[in-house]
């Protein structure tokens, strides 16, 4: 046995030195089950050719690894790629001289790229408004709406048919009150999927400038009619006590899957965790709109992140890294990665190829986020790209509690929304003028 | 007749003071330096483009409603957690002295804290209030208490305040008892063969012997819930509900480090380093003529 771990390291050290393989650094935040397939990822890669080592590196949550990507450029050791949250999308593409984009590297290098494969909302997402894809689609995930069916039929509701919408929503939550339930309705991440996906479902804006895509002097737009009927209900909702607030960002979700929640909206990336954790049948449906307006429902928009190549590496560096982003382009591998993680799949071809495969028809409900998805945008839809938007969706999570608290109304919430968010945008088109 | 020693040598004092200005230096005056210097910029979070802004980021501050209300929600946590951090933990300590059987256990039990991260505390805190999952929030519905953290300001600032002084306590625990074990037994016999009971004794005799250590742990406590708390709150409430447990230097920390925008949150510990600094002076010069030595 030591003699074989002997020769495995002798052999290690021989092909190293006779190789010299050219290492690309990937940081990264993914844990758990996600943990590994990013590895397998890079290990699937390593062995598919030898002239480029992917490294992964875990480097703590979205914002952690950000935070640290930042802090390495300018200590001038960045990583080649940096996996960056949909929020900081602004942030990054602000940074000129920062970042190469995608789009560039694939060019140089002489891969096939093609931006017209990925599903319009996630290509969108990442592409600047002269049509240059910035950063590498990679985990994307979108908003969608489950329901525990033993609370359904409990409360003599049809576990077959989840309500579509906020009406419907509204009528259910009554039933299941009546039958004794606690917490009808909750959300998760309240501020993705009420303030931003509910925009685009509606095909209203969330700001101007169609969201930011096209220019940094957008302004926040969600004291609209629509967006002030949708909190009023919402409100009324908390009043009857229909729906219970549960918490910022995805705590509400282990409500939900402790069965005290009956209905809840959030990630499509839950749903592995559902699948796993709930002792109860629970159903993945469309997220609710209202029916009566026009051009409703549209598409909801993404979350998860994408990847970042860093600027001033060498160019076989940069050729590893275009190769590395075809390999995992493949259609085969893109369905692989999209059943193992629950996370969209990012190309229409994967999307074919799982659909082909049978994986909708065994899994009901994994195919919903993506149908959502697969629809041609419009500028209210296309996606956000606002500067500050984590600073923004926490100034969001403070107003709508004080809204559930009782202690402001809907109207006045969004106008300190729209307010206090303005003013972050501001600041943000000032920091990055150049 | 010169009885001081005198180091004829001009350079060997600063030799022997080096480590320590170099500790200080790079500690705490270069950092600091820096965020004064960054308070006055407004800077891209890779730091591509700076431009000077000067007092922009303190103008911005001070023009934010939440920030001043922030000012008020931190003065009630530091009062909360120094004064019962401090008065807990001193009667723990009076306890654990005159405990003569398993001491040693009931020492370790209250020193283990200490060796706990704040996030941990937090998170540890959150997972028995939580109000769908937490035991101590069930056991609170049980006696008709409808807690909930999430939307109801108080339980949110008592939860960070039991995390924060549950944190400190050992610490505190640890200053106190041996300042009880430095008082001379005889003291404390002399005034029990005169006829003060326990209460009286500790009244007249223990509390005013231990003022240097409480004045000590005042400060300490003080500096403690303004600038290492921020990973409670981060763990617990993120600073909600709306911005009631929005401590200042959780806004340093969540503007800094989560948001990025590197000179507000320059200015925001620019602020907080005067607040910390007149504080400490003045604790020393008005509350430290109270102390006896």
């Amino acid at each position: 046995m030591k003699l074989k771990f002997a020769a495995v390291a002798v052999a290690a050290a021989f092909s190293l030195s006779a190789q010299a393989q050219t290492e690309i650094q990937w940081w990264h935040s993914m844990t758990a089950v996600n943990g590994e397939w990013i590895n397998d990822l890079a290990k699937d890669f390593n062995a598919s050719q030898s002239k480029y080592k992917i490294v992964p590196t875990y480097k703590g949550s979205y914002d952690e690894s950000l935070a640290a990507g930042i802090a390495a450029y300018r200590a001038g050791n960045a990583p080649h790629i940096l996996q960056v949250f949909e929020v900081g999308t602004a942030t990054m593409m602000a940074s000129k001289g920062a970042i190469v984009p995608v789009g560039k590297i694939m060019q140089d290098a002489g891969e096939k790229f093609d931006t017209k494969v990925y599903i319009p909302a996630v290509g969108s997402y990442y592409t600047d408004s002269k049509g240059q894809m910035q950063s590498f689609p990679f985990n994307s995930s979108t908003t969608v709406f489950y329901y525990n069916k033993d609370a359904f039929k409990a409360a003599g509701l049809n576990p077959d048919k989840p309500p579509t919408t906020w009406p419907e929503v509204t009528l259910a939550a009554a039933k299941l009150k009546a039958s004794g339930n606690k917490c009808p309705f909750t959300t998760a991440w309240q501020t993705w999927v009420q303030l931003e996906s509910f925009s685009a479902w509606h095909n209203v804006e969330y700001a101007t400038k169609s969201n930011g895509m096209s220019g940094m002097d957008a302004r926040l737009k969600v004291d609209s009619p629509l967006h002030l009927r949708h909190f009023e209900n919402l409100s009324n909702m908390a009043k009857q006590g229909l729906f219970v607030y549960k918490g910022r960002q995805s705590v509400p979700e282990a409500s939900f899957i402790a069965g005290e929640c009956a209905m809840m909206s959030t990630s499509s990336g839950f749903y592995g965790n559902a699948a796993k954790n709930a002792k109860f049948a629970f159903g993945v449906a469309t997220l609710p709109y209202y029916p009566d307006v026009p051009g409703a429902p549209q598409n909801t928009v993404i979350g998860g992140a994408s990847l970042w190549v860093m600027a001033g590496k060498k160019a076989e560096e940069y050729k590893g890294i275009a190769q590395f982003f075809t390999f995992i382009s493949r259609p085969e591998v893109q369905s692989a990665s999209h059943k193992r993680t629950g996370y969209l799949p990012v190309t229409l071809a994967a999307f074919d190829l799982t659909e082909k495969s049978g994986y909708y028809k065994q899994n009901p409900g994994t195919d919903v986020a993506p149908n959502q998805m697969i629809k041609k945008v419009t500028g209210n839809s296309r996606g956000l790209r606002l500067g500050n938007l984590p600073q923004i969706r926490a100034v969001e999570d403070e107003e709508l509690e004080q809204v559930w608290a009782g202690k402001k109304t809907p109207q006045e919430a969004l106008d300190a929304i729209v307010k206090r968010g303005n003013e972050l945008l501001e600041r943000f088109q000032k920091a990055n003028k150049s | 007749m010169e009885k001081r020693v005198q180091f004829r040598s001009t350079w060997l004092p600063w030799v022997l003071l080096a480590p320590q200005l170099i500790v200080i230096g790079v500690f705490f005056f270069w950092p600091a330096g820096q965020a004064l210097l960054q308070s006055f910029q407004l800077q891209d979070a890779f730091g591509v483009s700076t431009e000077w802004v000067g007092m922009d980021n303190f103008k911005t501050l001070f023009n934010d409603p939440g920030y001043l209300a922030s000012f008020k929600t931190t003065a009630v946590f530091s009062v909360l957690v120094a004064g019962l951090g401090i008065g807990l933990s001193l009667m723990l300590a009076i306890f654990a002295d005159r405990i003569i059987k398993g001491a040693l256990f009931y020492k370790t039990l209250l020193i283990v804290p200490y060796a706990v991260a704040p996030a941990v505390a937090g998170v540890l805190w959150v997972f028995m209030f939580s109000p769908s999952l937490g035991v101590l929030a069930y056991a609170l519905g049980k006696l008709g208490i409808n807690w909930n953290y999430l939307l109801n300001s108080v339980d949110a600032m008592t939860l960070i305040v039991i995390a924060a002084v549950w944190k400190q306590i050992s610490y505190n625990f640890l200053f106190f008892l041996a300042g009880l074990q430095s008082i001379p037994k005889s003291l404390i016999e002399a005034a029990a063969i005169d006829g003060a009971r326990p209460w009286r004794r500790f009244w007249t005799i223990q509390l005013p012997l231990l003022s240097p250590t409480t004045f000590y742990l005042f400060v300490i406590n003080v500096v403690y819930a303004f600038f290492d708390t921020f990973a409670i709150v981060d763990s617990t409430t993120h600073g909600g509900p709306g911005q009631d447990t929005s401590i200042l230097v959780y806004k340093v920390y969540y503007d800094g480090f989560k948001a990025l925008d590197l000179g507000g949150s320059a200015a925001q510990s620019v602020v907080l380093m005067i607040i910390v600094i007149s504080l400490t002076v003045a604790q020393f010069r008005y509350v430290e003529k109270k102390v006896q030595y």
